[in-house]
């Protein structure tokens, strides 16, 4: 789990995970947003189905792969998150249509 | 004999990729002591690059003999492939649902057809099913065809595998036949000498074998003249784009664009004249991309993860060369661009002829020496 | 900042020290400068959001990381067109850029290229560093700088290396607690680190290095001489289980485990352009080959920073600004005498910030046992590949990467071998009993970064490429 710092300023971004209503910092990525609000397992593996959670934050490693308004396989570390947007986490092979 | 002349092997097979692997694993599977003499990690290796379709439709105009073998090789693949199950316990995914090749205009649906129909009034085919259906009737199998696609032909007899689980069961049958895998051992020379052949490797080092099989790919041009044979190919380049992993949603093998069991989306080819460069052109792979998009528009989406270059190994006719050589008759070449379609056939069919040490008659017609006709003045 | 241009004299990859040093002094010489990077601000890893980052609190993130605030403003002022927000997923021979940005993908041509793509942590794996709660300590330094997030629960500290201490110390300035740092660093490492000791004394680490060090062994409980590493836990970590030499088994319970081992080039990129590398054996990784003023053997292209081999963030804006020089002499803005001459002062700093990394680099070489793990270790995260198939791709002959790639499909996922290459390469090294340089590494091909296959039919193409597809 992660926690934010007290002084840790700027604005609220509200978004979504999975359907429900979250709130990110301006300025996070979609990987931070999803710590900061308790949701380490972004998706299961497409081989063997195991959980991850995101592990480089840097865009190398490509375990914080998550779906971004609709579109498959995102690197949530690469990308802030925007007011309304939809994040859901991922369960195997993304599909061809999303 | 004394024991320099005995040999260490009864064949030694030069080339570890595709088709040394089959033929090595078919010679092993007799009871052969094979060795297989291959280069290092970094090497050409079209093995490596290829499109993993077990593919019959289209094959053979200009020598039905060709289409003959690749029939027989796609009608013997499941049985490669129980082989390799029973033997290593790896699934090379080998499936023959059919295959479709689209047309995204009505023009290049007829030229198809011609193609088809020329290929089939040949004498000597070996005659097969295929369908030429239009956009509806694929339509019906495939709903998420692009706007563009006018139609296909289908045929039955088409499939694919996994090719590198395929590589790695042949590779792991070897190893439980006894086979010897020799790597970083290029050959530099061959001598044929009491008999048998003494194999000088990189480096030094020498392996001496009742036989030789060169299926050493690009390099057997350079191999064959040691033995009396030739092998005149040339590298063409194709390139391949492989994207993510993703659910599956396509059933069928369409010609350039297969999904794997794996999930990811493989989508060639192209066609140059390259040398031996190896070089990925942004320009190719774009419009492979692009004709795939027209095909499947869902496609576009998708993550590319990887793209390369490989080299075919091509003769001058494109099709194989399977010859034994004359002046040495314990020395063989097979060289061939269909690596995995042919597969089953350099395992079950080709490998027992070099193990009975003659190929024959129904061979001569892959000779290379049907490049020696004098050019028409 | 202005639109982008059609084409530029240079471009530099990478918004680090190098690049933002490389970039500014190029672009105050009047020559068409552009600056691509693939994070949203400049800073690179090491001064991550450096111009906007929430921890309002100076004293958290250190002096140091402020220092990187001070390269930011000048390349701002520079004239240098950024691009932030860009990946950069080819470059071609005759120096192409393909890169995407926004969803869409163009090429963009340069004279001169700049790679500045810095260093990534080296890949850490043992035995559970897959599960959820175990990310690199660098992952944690990124959390904390752009979204001033640390962790709680247990959170365990564990490798070796100064960025692992540095986050230690972070931290604890921040307020975060720490259960424990577990030190891998081996204990022989001391004694072969001592001959190079005189560098260390005279280099800019000794007083703040010792400094953090002992402050965070005043705060926190430090156990040393760790071994056998593996986290466990189901579907999260649970907890961290590791010896001390030859020891016992010990436990400690942990929600999050922080693991580093030290950074290494990250140099997809090079060599996917086809730049020659070679094994560094003392920082135990490979680096691109460049001379003296970052050229690599492919024309146009240079090379500074980290991803050149690890020298650090000064070491990496010298050698920036080097490059740079170079640059703007091959690019014929100025005779060889001025460059020479404009590089002297860059190349004197750049020898003191180098000062002292040989003591580092063999006080910090990562043990064997975590370099080569065991066999029941996932070695590429992607393809979830273990050590124990490396290790029978190697019995079956295969003598490198390359082969097990085509045998295990290890190095072939999204990651493009950047979290296994390296383990690969030891691990099959090991097996074979040869060094790693004669195992080589993996091949690489663009794109270096995914692109959708939508944005990669949208390049322009010449007639004889679209020839090759469909007219042959």
């Amino acid at each position: 789990m992660f926690r934010r710092l007290h002084d840790a300023a700027g604005e609220r971004v509200p978004f979504t995970v999975d359907g429900r209503a979250a709130e990110a910092l301006a300025g996070d990525t979609v990987a931070a947003a999803l710590l900061a609000n308790g949701i380490t397992v972004c998706r299961n593996t497409p081989v063997s189905g195991a959980p991850r959670s995101p592990y480089c934050m840097m865009g190398v490693c490509f375990d914080c792969l998550v779906t971004i308004d609709d579109v498959g396989n995102r690197q949530g570390c690469q990308v802030r998150v925007a007011p309304g947007m939809r994040i859901e986490t991922q369960d195997g092979k993304r599909e061809i249509d999303r | 004999m004394s024991a320099e002349q005995r040999s260490d092997y009864d064949v030694a097979v030069v080339g570890g990729g595709l088709v040394g692997s089959a033929t090595a694993w078919g010679l092993a599977r007799l009871g052969q002591k094979v060795a297989i003499l291959d280069e290092g990690d970094v090497a050409v290796r079209p093995s490596r690059g290829n499109f993993a379709l077990v593919w019959v439709q289209g094959k053979g105009l200009g020598m039905p003999e060709y289409g003959a073998w690749t029939r027989r090789s796609s009608d013997s693949w499941g049985e490669l492939a129980s082989l390799l199950r029973d033997q290593t316990g790896i699934d090379v995914c080998f499936e023959r649902p059919g295959g479709f090749m689209p047309a995204l205009s009505e023009a290049e649906l007829e030229d198809r057809a011609n193609q088809l129909k020329r290929l089939h009034n040949q004498q000597a085919m070996l005659r097969y099913d295929y369908e030429i259906m239009d956009r509806a009737a694929v339509a019906k199998e495939m709903p998420f065809i692009g706007p563009d696609v006018a139609g296909a032909s289908y045929c039955p007899l088409d499939g694919h595998c996994n090719s590198l689980k395929l590589f790695r069961a042949f590779h792991t049958g070897l190893n439980r036949f006894g086979a010897a895998y020799l790597p970083n051992r290029r050959v530099e020379s061959i001598e044929h000498r009491d008999g048998g052949f003494r194999l000088t490797t990189v480096g030094g080092g020498e392996v001496r074998a009742g036989r030789i099989v060169l299926a050493a790919g690009h390099d057997s041009a350079r191999l064959a003249p040691m033995v009396g044979l030739s092998a005149p190919v040339r590298p063409e380049r194709g390139h391949v784009i492989v994207t993510e992993k993703t659910a599956p949603f396509l059933k069928f093998p369409v010609g350039y664009i297969r999904q794997t069991d794996e999930g990811g989306v493989m989508i060639g080819d192209s066609f140059e004249d390259a040398g031996f460069d190896t070089t990925v052109r942004p320009g190719v792979t774009s419009t492979i991309a692009e004709r795939a998009v027209r095909v499947f528009p869902l496609l576009g989406k998708l993550n590319v993860v990887r793209t390369w270059a490989a080299l075919r190994v091509l003769s001058p006719d494109g099709f194989p060369i399977y010859e034994q050589s004359v002046t040495m008759p314990g020395a063989f070449v097979a060289t061939c661009h269909s690596g995995v379609t042919l597969a089953a056939n350099h395992a079950l069919a080709l490998a027992p002829h070099i193990a009975a040490g003659k190929l024959p008659e129904e061979f001569d017609v892959f000779s290379a020496r049907r490049f020696d006709v004098p050019k028409a003045a | 900042m202005s639109d982008v241009k059609t084409s530029y004299d240079l471009a530099v990859i990478g918004a680090g020290p190098a690049g933002l040093a490389a970039a500014t002094l190029a672009a105050r010489q009047g020559i068409s400068t552009v600056l691509l990077d693939e994070q949203p601000a400049p800073g690179g890893q090491i001064y991550r959001s450096v111009t906007e980052t929430p921890v309002r609190d100076p004293k958290v993130l250190g002096p140091d990381y402020w220092h990187g605030a001070g390269l930011v403003k000048p390349f701002q002022e520079s004239g240098a067109d950024y691009l932030p927000g860009t990946t950069v997923w080819s470059v071609s021979r005759n120096l192409e850029i393909g890169l995407s940005r926004e969803g869409a993908a163009r090429i963009l041509p340069a004279k001169h290229i700049i790679l500045a793509t810095g260093a990534l942590e080296r890949p850490f794996a043992v035995p559970g560093w897959t599960l959820p709660g175990v990310m690199g300590a660098g992952a944690a330094q990124v959390l904390l700088k752009s979204s001033g997030l640390v962790a709680t629960g247990n959170v365990v500290l564990a490798g070796t290396g100064p960025l692992l201490w540095l986050l230690a110390w972070q931290y604890l300035r921040a307020g975060a607690e720490i259960t424990a740092v577990l030190d891998t660093t081996p204990r022989a490492n001391w004694r072969q680190a001592m001959p190079h000791m005189t560098g260390f004394v005279r280099s800019c680490y000794i007083g703040k290095g010792l400094k953090l060090l002992l402050d965070v062994r005043r705060k926190v409980k430090v156990i040393g001489n760790v071994t056998a590493l593996r986290a466990e836990g189901d579907g999260q970590v649970r907890s961290v289980v590791y010896r001390q030499g030859n020891g016992a088994e010990q436990r400690l319970p942990a929600e999050t485990l922080l693991l580093h081992q030290g950074v290494i080039p990250n140099l997809n990129l090079a060599n996917a352009i086809g730049c020659a590398q070679s094994w560094d054996d003392a920082q135990r990784c490979w680096t691109p080959q460049t001379d003296g003023w970052g050229a690599t053997t492919v024309e146009g292209v240079s090379l500074a920073g980290d991803g050149a081999g690890i020298g650090g963030a000064l070491s990496a804006e010298h050698q920036g600004r080097l490059t740079a020089l170079d640059a703007l002499h091959r690019l014929g803005r100025i005779d060889r005498q001025q460059r020479d001459r404009d590089a002297a002062p860059h190349r004197e700093a750049l020898e003191k910030a180098r000062q002292g990394r040989v003591f580092l680099d063999t006080l910090y070489k990562p043990a064997q046992d975590f370099r080569v793990p065991s066999d029941d270790t996932i070695v590429c995260r992607c393809e979830e590949v273990t050590a124990a198939q490396v290790r029978d791709a190697v019995k079956l002959g295969c003598s490198g990467p390359n082969q097990a790639k085509s045998f295990l499909r290890c190095g072939m996922g999204p990651c493009q071998g950047r979290l296994c290459g390296p383990t690969v390469t030891e691990v099959i090294a090991d097996a074979r009993g040869v060094s790693p340089a004669e195992v080589g590494y993996y091949r690489l091909r663009p794109p270096v970064k995914p692109i959708t296959l939508a944005e990669l039919a949208s390049l322009p193409k010449r007639e004889d490429e679209i020839d090759a597809v469909l007219h042959h």
